[in-house]
């Protein structure tokens, strides 16, 4: 994929991350590829164990032991972060790239005002002002849809919502205009109502500053409606990816197509839904060749191996026996 | 049909524990919060036998404690909870086995240092509804029933995916053959692909034990799926209660007609435009209601009645119930 | 099942024990102590109970000395004639007794009244855990001599007296632990079944508590035999005719200056040796019990 892309902001290839447990070596990240052009909202959906955020983390460097970034690399704007010393990491994270993570509380200090913390964010990676900082900061928080932004800023966390402050920590991430934003399930924690507006703030400010946004996330449906591109990760491998659309009406893989039949919307109200048998394996103990093959209706001898990474034109696949191959002829 | 389980005006209100230094705190002007949470305020429900009442609501709503208040976990506040005509609670305590309860979160509802066949006989036994040397088969007949081996019985919950505790914590809940299950969001956190194995459970236990339920939870697709009839809770009121189906075609509370709008569906065309009806605003603090109607401040309909007098749920011209001055005619 | 067999909780706790090797060592020689003082009468070549084989011809002499039994008094002779390595063992033996005695009975008094206060709530809580903050704020060893003082000799008053000066500890704990597992959603789908509070307390909710309560448990019976020494030691303990080690080292005291250190400085070092080895065992439990320092 990433060949068809002229000028990626984000390349990663083959990347590897695993954990030293009591048990043995955990392949969490399973030489996971993927680019990113600027601008793009991306979509990473997978059930949890599935590596979708350890991916997230792997990006940014943020692997501690017992966990290590154990191959591949990651390329920001064609330089090379794998291996970046903790320092020349710091300076990017929060500037070049930042994060957005599911429970705010654990980006937001308690006892600080959302102020200082914002000045501090900016201070983090440029010399200002107090009053320049505490503009610029007043100025992102209305941009994210908090009323009153300025006198806010004397705030502490504990003040917010729980919606308010999830804002909050997009703001945050906004501040050093970043070229990229990793967003590991911002929205799950909030109401529908709530998740609903901030979706629709997300999106216009994906399109108004020409952020790359990676949208970590279980649900299909959120992501349909955000991203232009998904990523289907299961047991540490990406096993599908393409436009949006495209792979939610004409999935390839088993898995994929299986999640999208056993949403409630896709049956007769009351009739069983089509579920996916068995459960998520260990990634521990994960079969031979495709993780998926227990669970699959479709799997044969072959699927022993582990499949290759299908291409066709903007989509991929890793399937012995992909589905719906006779109408895209 | 008369109903099986009758909730009649139950309001659950939470004072704060205040401790003695912060009562004098709040006498001498402290910020000490002394204002009482109305949770379930003045509520009213009744299930039908053989019913699945969805009761659908977001995040501090009232809804999970309306559930326990029901299931005899908390006492009420003010009115009472009958099933087939006795109460539920008697002084201050559970008082009937025939309602029983499956939780959220299987990692937390089953206790960690108990075997699952113990955890499963252990209510029985106590209440004489199973004979201590028929326990084994029983328990191994109600781990059949939801989709697990016999052998189970004998292993701890930590040796389960979060999916099988959730089919252990219904096992549990069944084997006390109770009349009406409370079901307080039982999937909500399960992974998707596991989801619907236990929306599949419910439905195949409902089709051949005949069971009532009350299903609460936050995802309208699931509520849907699996209800006869929903209520639509917010800020501790039912603001809707109607046929399923019927309420989702044409919704007549404002609140209703939002909720649904916000629900992110599946986009399966790239040209379609998706756009985000949101409602505006925010779930106003349940420590300070508005007063007159609570939606109110949230609502593009609201006139100077909504701020003053609390809509009484009305069903006009044969439409389901609604408690809004103002229904949305569709 | 989807999870592979997995190693017991407990196996895997035994694993993470025998990584720590000081904690080991430690374990072994509380385990040492505990067996040589249980056999105590079959080891000794004396029982310094036994008024009857006392000879004052054999009293102070220095280790080495081969007294009137013919024996060699490897540790010395205290100033009654006792042969100090069995007077040591008789005494371990007591003080490991009393102090795991009074461990167990505050243990379980406490760790009741504990879980209790949390499973009632309001005022009975109020007033329960009132009363304890109360005791908590006077000194163990305040409480103790006191109580030994009105109690007199003996070694059920010697306990009764380290109870009472100690199961406030074990209460305070079982009731922070209780109080947090009370909210957890298994107790309230106890309630839902319903289950008898009786059972609720002492079949779910206490179990859960145990962790807490096996560290304070190590710590306390540690201080229960320092306490007891304390006691002893300033003659509130035991009777002159069965000294513990606190007397031991009491009687040796006046000789200290003489030159006759071993009265006092043998029994010193059998208590000091028991007390960091259960300090360093219940040290080790603490770190693997304690979710925080986890990975």
């Amino acid at each position: 994929m990433s060949g068809t892309m002229r000028n990626p902001l984000l390349e990663v290839t083959d990347l590897v991350t695993e954990f030293a447990t009591r048990k043995g070596i955990l392949r969490a990240v399973d030489k996971v590829s993927f680019a990113i052009e600027a601008g793009e909202i991306v979509g990473l959906v997978g059930e949890s164990g599935s590596g979708k955020s350890v991916t997230g983390f792997s990006i940014l460097g943020l692997i501690d032991p017992p966990g290590r970034i154990a191959g591949g690399s990651v390329r920001l704007g064609g330089r090379e972060l794998v291996g970046l010393p903790p320092a020349q990491l710091r300076a990017i994270r929060g500037k070049a790239i930042s994060m957005v993570f599911q429970d705010p509380s654990a980006t937001l200090n308690p006892v600080l005002t959302i102020g200082t913390q914002m000045h501090l964010a900016i201070a983090a990676h440029e010399k200002t002002s107090e009053a320049a900082a505490r503009a610029r900061a007043a100025e992102v928080l209305a941009r994210v849809g908090i009323p009153d932004a300025r006198s806010r800023l004397d705030a502490h966390p504990h003040q917010f919502s729980g919606g308010m402050r999830q804002r909050v920590a997009i703001a945050i991430a906004l501040l050093n205009r970043p070229s990229l934003i990793i967003c590991d399930e911002p929205t799950t924690a909030l109401d529908v109502s709530i998740q609903a507006q901030i979706l629709a703030e997300m999106k216009a400010l994906a399109r108004d500053l020409g952020t790359a946004m990676i949208w970590i996330s279980h649900d299909l449906a959120t992501v349909s409606s955000l991203a232009r591109r998904i990523l289907v990760m299961y047991a540490g491998r990406i096993i599908e990816q393409g436009p949006v659309a495209d792979v939610l009406r004409h999935p390839r893989h088993p898995y994929t197509a299986g999640l999208i039949a056993s949403l409630p919307a896709n049956a007769e109200p009351g009739r069983e839904l089509r579920q996916i048998p068995g459960a998520t394996p260990s990634l521990f103990d994960l079969p031979p060749g495709c993780a998926f093959a227990p669970r699959c209706a479709f799997s044969s001898a072959a699927c022993a191996q582990a499949p290759a990474l299908h291409h066709a034109g903007p989509r991929g696949w890793r399937c012995h026996h992909p589905r719906g191959m006779e109408e895209a002829r | 049909m008369t109903p099986l389980v009758l909730a009649q005006n139950v309001s659950k209100r939470f004072a704060p524990r205040l401790g003695l230094g912060e009562r004098i705190a709040a006498k001498l002007g402290s910020p000490v919060e002394t204002r009482t949470v109305h949770a379930v305020d003045n509520v009213s429900l009744a299930i039908a036998k053989g019913e699945v009442l969805g009761l659908v609501g977001e995040s501090g709503c009232g809804k999970s404690t309306l559930g326990r208040v029901i299931a005899g976990i908390h006492p009420p506040s003010a009115g009472q909870v009958t099933i087939g005509g006795e109460s539920v609670m008697r002084e201050g305590r559970k008082s009937t086995t025939r309602i029983q309860t499956v939780f959220q979160d299987p990692f937390a509802s089953l206790d960690p240092r108990i075997r699952i066949g113990e955890a499963i006989a252990e209510g029985p036994l106590a209440h004489g509804l199973m004979r201590k040397a028929d326990a084994r088969a029983e328990v191994a007949r109600w781990l059949d029933a939801v989709g697990l081996p016999a052998e189970a019985a004998e292993r701890f919950p930590h040796q389960f995916s979060g999916g099988q505790r959730q089919r252990v914590a219904i096992a549990r809940a069944l084997a006390m053959q109770p009349d009406i299950l409370v079901c307080d969001e039982p999937v909500a956190s399960l992974d998707v692909s596991i989801q619907a194995q236990i929306v599949n459970l419910f439905l195949k236990l409902r089709r051949e034990l005949g069971l009532t339920m009350l299903f609460i939870s936050h995802d309208l697709g699931i509520v849907r799926h699996i209800s006869d009839r929903i209520a639509i809770m917010y800020l501790g009121r039912i603001v809707e209660t109607g046929e399923t189906e019927a309420v989702f075609a044409a919704p007549r509370h404002p609140y209703t007609r939002a909720l649904l709008d916000s629900v992110p569906k599946l986009v399966t065309d790239s040209e379609e435009l998706v756009s985000f009806k949101a409602i505006a605003g925010e779930l106003p603090s349940p420590l300070s209601p508005p007063p007159g109607c609570h939606f109110h401040l949230r609502c593009p309909h609201a006139q100077a009645v909504c701020r003053e007098i609390v809509p009484a749920s009305d069903s006009q011209g044969g439409m389901h119930p609604v408690a809004c001055h103002f229904p949305l005619i569709s | 099942m989807s999870t592979p067999r997995e190693a017991t909780p407990f196996a895997v706790f035994r694993e993470e024990f025998c990584r720590n090797r000081v904690a080991v060592i430690a374990l072994g020689v509380v385990a040492i102590i505990g067996v040589i003082a249980l056999l105590a009468p079959w080891i000794t070549p004396q029982n310094p109970y036994d008024l009857s084989k006392l000879s004052l011809a054999d009293a102070r002499r220095p280790p080495g000395f081969v007294g009137s039994g013919g024996y060699v008094h490897w540790l010395g002779t205290d100033a009654q004639g006792r042969d100090l390595f069995s007077a040591i063992l008789y005494g371990l033996r007591i003080s490991i007794q009393i102090g795991v005695m009074a461990g167990a009975i505050a243990f379980t008094l406490g760790a009741t009244l504990g879980a209790f206060a949390a499973y009632a709530g309001g005022r009975v809580e109020a007033l329960i855990m009132r009363v304890i903050d109360l005791q908590l704020s006077f000194p163990a060893i305040l409480l103790a001599l006191v109580l030994a003082a009105v109690l007199g000799q003996g070694k059920w008053p010697l306990i009764a007296a380290l109870v009472t000066a100690q199961y406030a500890y074990f209460a305070r704990t079982a009731h922070g632990a209780a109080s947090a597992e009370r909210s957890k959603e298994y107790v309230e789908a106890a309630l839902s079944t319903p289950l008898s509070p009786r059972r609720v307390v002492f079949r779910h909710i206490l179990p859960n508590c145990l962790p807490p309560l096996i560290v304070v448990a190590t710590v306390q019976i540690a201080s229960a035999i320092a306490l007891e020494a304390t006691l002893s030691f300033l003659g509130l303990g035991l009777p002159v005719s069965e000294p513990s080690l606190g007397m031991l080292i009491a009687n040796g005291f006046q000789y200290m200056l003489s030159g006759r250190y071993w009265i006092s400085i043998y029994p010193g070092i059998a208590l000091i040796f028991l007390i960091v080895a259960i300090n360093l065992v219940g040290d080790q439990i603490r770190d693997q019990l304690n979710p925080r320092l986890r990975r």
